[in-house]
């Protein structure tokens, strides 16, 4: 399984790294927003996105609602993992097409049930 | 100061430690700031707008600091490093981020976060705006939170 991380924090892609590594999941590769994001999946084949909210360039968000546009991208699954804890935000992503949204802080477990309902463990 | 305001961001930021970095913190009196007392080696800032405008901030002595990023990224953090910062920035945009949801009547945006890096370091409080200081207390040593708000 190939995941992408998407966060203009290297602090946690580090954290989001650690909880898949422990998880074996080992081929990871990191975004430091939604451009060099949408860059990287139009050249990979990615499973899996964590997908932060606010970052420069292009947003979050912006990302979601770009990739979900395009057939070919329709199998990623998204996770978003943003401090963004509003209901109209979550339910605007959801609506966008992420498949989960995780709020910052956060638990390795609450990453790790997200995961096992898309199944996307190793 | 509406006391809830405070309380709003003291509760993120043990939520916020104790979720992401396993640790406990116990808060202190909240005080009003007089002058530029206490001082820190490194602070996370963020601005606040909307229907309030002010700043948050989450200061550290150095050890303490290398603590916490140490308990957070689960690796051992011997010195001030690029990584440290970002870390404090990351630590300063949760508490803010999850405060604002306790604040929703407050319509806050939040900025990103800067961060200030210098031994024995003073916040100045800003003209006109309340500033309260809650020190905490917890097994990575001491640590204070600072609001101004000005709704």
């Amino acid at each position: 399984m190939k995941t992408l991380l998407v966060d203009d924090s290297a602090t946690m892609r580090r954290i989001e790294r650690n909880i898949l590594e422990s998880l074996k999941i080992m081929d990871i590769e990191e975004a430091v927003d939604g451009a060099d994001a949408f860059e990287k999946i139009s050249s990979g084949n990615y499973d899996l996105v964590l997908l932060d909210w606010n970052m420069p360039k292009m947003d979050g968000f912006s990302f979601l609602k770009t990739v979900r546009a395009m057939d070919k991208f329709k199998s990623i699954k998204i996770i978003m993992v943003t401090s963004e804890s509003e209901k109209t935000r979550i339910l605007d992503a959801i609506k966008a097409g992420a498949n989960h949204y995780i709020v910052k802080p956060f638990t390795a477990e609450i990453l790790m049930a997200k995961l096992r309902e898309l199944k996307m463990e190793v | 100061m509406d006391p809830y305001f405070p309380q709003a961001f003291v509760s993120s930021t043990q939520n916020t430690f104790e979720t992401m970095l396993k640790i406990k913190l116990q808060p202190g009196k909240p005080q009003q700031k007089a002058g530029s007392f206490p001082s820190y080696d490194i602070s996370g800032i963020i601005g606040l707008s909307g229907d309030a405008i002010g700043s948050v901030s989450l200061s550290f002595p150095k050890s303490v600091a290398l603590n916490a990023v140490a308990a957070l990224l689960g690796t051992e953090v011997k010195t001030i490093t690029a990584e440290v910062v970002d870390a404090v920035g990351e630590l300063t945009n949760i508490v803010a981020g999850s405060a604002k949801v306790l604040l929703v009547p407050l319509r806050l945006s939040i900025s990103l976060p800067s961060v200030v890096v210098g031994v024995n370091h003073q916040l100045a409080a800003s003209q006109g705006v309340e500033t309260v200081v809650v020190p905490f207390v917890s097994d990575l040593g001491h640590l204070a939170l600072e609001i101004s708000l000005k709704a």
